[in-house]
């Protein structure tokens, strides 16, 4: 087990060096470069030359790729050219919002959304069943951002119960201000919760009518038991690679409803870099959310290996 | 006892016959089954009238959609205009009629972009394994470190908003996902009894991929076809409604519910109609695969 953690930490450090790699490579593409970007309607060609050779961005690219990673692994990620602020503390501080918010929808969606599943499975064709289907179907299909304008309208316009904007200072301890963060997360949790429902519904009713669950049937075993020891443990692998990728799901759910809502927080962060062209933000943005995501999908590999043991990675 | 090469070939459908399970989450269900059930049927109806409208849109639309009625501004819906009208005062009905069409070509071609790249990936590496396995699953943990939509956004916010640029990301950006699934259920599929059989009477290693491996792996990947294609239509709205969609003053149902969340207390049918045209058409996406998959027998 320690040899395969080593050598898929290892491998992510790899990941993480082609993605930085990739980000690098396609923020290149854009047209105009940083000194274009600070000089705008000032930049003569001598004024552009002179800021370049200040900034060091005559260098080639590539001695230029190797300042960035540098200055990343030294704790230096540079400054935002439209903020003006240093992008590491920024960055911080925004992630955190974004993940408290991930967290919230995850601790009520993941286990709700496996009950829900289960309970489905089991009662397969009744009304639990058919309660928990149709109303999962609706929850994925309706765009996140529907769902957030549709609980405005709910709870901040007709029920005045809560804000419809979280107009929270970034910089704030948010869970200071509670109700702020009741609809994002209520908005969040729907659609992971319902996707997380739907997986293990399906997987569960497969595994429920394959020949061992039979055989464990007809050896007289009560279904709490079967259900318990035999059907969930293969029934929730597939689910388990779900959540790894719907931890994505929430830093994508999490621009459209950070945007509706003005939620100060990564997704936010990333839509002003790219609006604004504010290429070192949206380096260490991108960065950031990717290095959050490989770790996720290391531990559902740690998961997966540790629950089916017929597994073997090399 | 030597073996004829008739009694090897008698002897291998046998086990085949025998130890090829069949899963209730098959594809090669009878289309009659499938018909049978009213929620494929209310499934098929939802996306064959969406298909008609994209193709029609322009004969079926009773006002041509940039038309601005200047005295009709945001009127509530009425028989002259059934669905209302917008800021501008455009026919809400039309422009919700014509948004279908370049949703449609978006969703139709990035999914299937995405489910043959996906499945090929998944397939090939969770059968064949060892090196080619490690390689494909590590190319997937990049593409994978993305979210979906982040990576969709930071394309088409640093390349615009084409259509071709839309589809070649979105079909690149799920790929991974399915293709990773995929290769999950191919890893539990192998280590079957059937699939062990059947190398066993020597079915060659194309032949269990096929005939034994991809079968099995249909009901999942059904599932992850139904819900990517979904998806698909959701981010290509999400992108909308961040105005990286299509470019107006062409309909797209997202930047339709953005746009309109201004007037919402005042006329919310200019939010409420595309809103509901987005989820309709996903609500009847979905319903079609889960009948596909057999999801929906009870």
């Amino acid at each position: 087990m320690g040899g395969f953690l080593l050598r898929r930490l290892l491998l992510m450090l790899l990941i993480l060096a082609l993605v930085s790699l990739l980000i690098f490579v396609v923020t290149e593409v854009l047209p105009g470069d940083t000194a274009n970007m600070i000089l705008k309607q000032r930049a003569t060609p001598e004024a552009l030359t002179a800021l370049r050779a200040r900034m060091g961005l005559d260098r080639p690219s590539h001695v230029r790729y190797l300042a960035w990673v540098g200055g990343i692994l030294r704790g230096d990620w540079g400054e935002s050219l439209f903020l003006n602020l240093p992008v590491g503390p920024l960055l911080a501080q925004r992630l955190r919002n974004t993940a408290l918010l991930a967290l919230l929808a995850s601790l009520f969606g993941i286990p709700l959304g496996i009950g829900l599943g289960v309970a489905a499975a089991v009662g397969r064709g009744r009304w639990p069943d058919m309660i928990v289907t149709v109303t999962t179907l609706f929850a994925v299909s309706l765009p996140e951002f529907v769902t957030a304008t549709f609980l405005i309208i709910v709870f901040s316009t007709w029920l005045h119960w809560l804000p419809a904007a979280s107009l929270i200072d970034p910089a704030a301890n948010p869970l200071l201000s509670v109700q702020f963060l009741i609809l994002p997360t209520l908005a969040l949790t729907l659609g992971l919760l319902a996707h997380i429902a739907r997986h293990t519904r399906g997987s569960l009713i497969g595994v429920l009518s394959s020949d061992y669950i039979r055989t464990a049937r007809s050896k007289g075993m009560t279904s709490r038991i079967i259900l318990v020891r035999h059907a969930l443990r293969n029934a929730l692998l597939p689910t388990i690679s779900v959540i790894a990728l719907n931890v994505g799901y929430l830093f994508g759910s999490a621009v459209l409803i950070e945007s509706v809502f003005a939620y100060p927080g990564l997704g936010r962060l990333m839509l002003q870099a790219i609006s604004n062209r504010d290429i070192p933000l949206l380096q260490a943005v991108v960065l950031v959310v990717a290095a959050i995501y490989a770790l996720a999908n290391l531990g559902a590999d740690l998961l997966y290996r540790w629950l089916n043991p017929r597994i073997r990675y090399i | 006892m030597e073996l004829t090469q008739t009694d090897r070939f008698a002897l291998r459908q046998r086990a085949e016959g025998i130890l090829t399970v069949t899963p209730e989450t098959h594809l090669g269900k009878s289309a009659r089954q499938f018909i049978r059930q009213p929620a494929s049927l209310v499934g098929i109806f939802i996306v064959a009238c969406y298909l008609v409208l994209a193709l029609l849109g322009d004969h079926i639309a009773p006002y041509p959609y940039t038309e601005q009625h200047l005295a009709d501004i945001l009127q509530p819906p009425s028989t002259r205009y059934i669905f209302g009208t917008d800021q501008f005062g455009r026919d809400i009905f039309s422009r919700v009629i014509v948004g279908s069409r370049s949703i449609l070509i978006l969703a139709c071609s990035a999914t299937l972009l995405a489910l043959l790249l996906g499945v090929v990936m998944g397939v090939t590496a969770g059968y064949a394994g060892g090196l080619w396995d490690e390689l494909i699953m590590r190319l997937v943990d990049v593409l994978l470190s993305f979210p979906a939509l982040l990576l969709a956004l930071l394309v088409v916010g640093i390349m615009g908003s084409d259509l071709i640029y839309l589809v070649l990301t979105i079909g690149v950006v799920f790929a991974p996902a399915i293709a990773r699934v995929v290769r999950s259920v191919v890893l539990d599929i192998k280590t079957k009894t059937y699939v062990e059989a059947a190398l066993a009477v020597g079915a060659t290693t194309t032949r269990i991929a096929l005939r034994h491996i991809l079968p099995n792996a249909m009901g999942t990947i059904g599932v992850e076809a139904s819900i990517y294609f979904g998806y698909v239509i959701l981010i290509g709205a999400g992108l909308g409604f961040l105005g990286l969609g299509v470019q107006p003053p062409s309909p797209d149902w997202g930047l339709q519910v953005n746009e309109g969340r201004v007037y919402i207390l005042t006329a919310p049918w200019v939010v409420a109609f595309p809103a509901l045209a987005i989820s309709s058409l996903v609500v009847g996406m979905n319903l079609l695969a889960d009948s596909l998959t057999g999801e929906n027998a009870a």
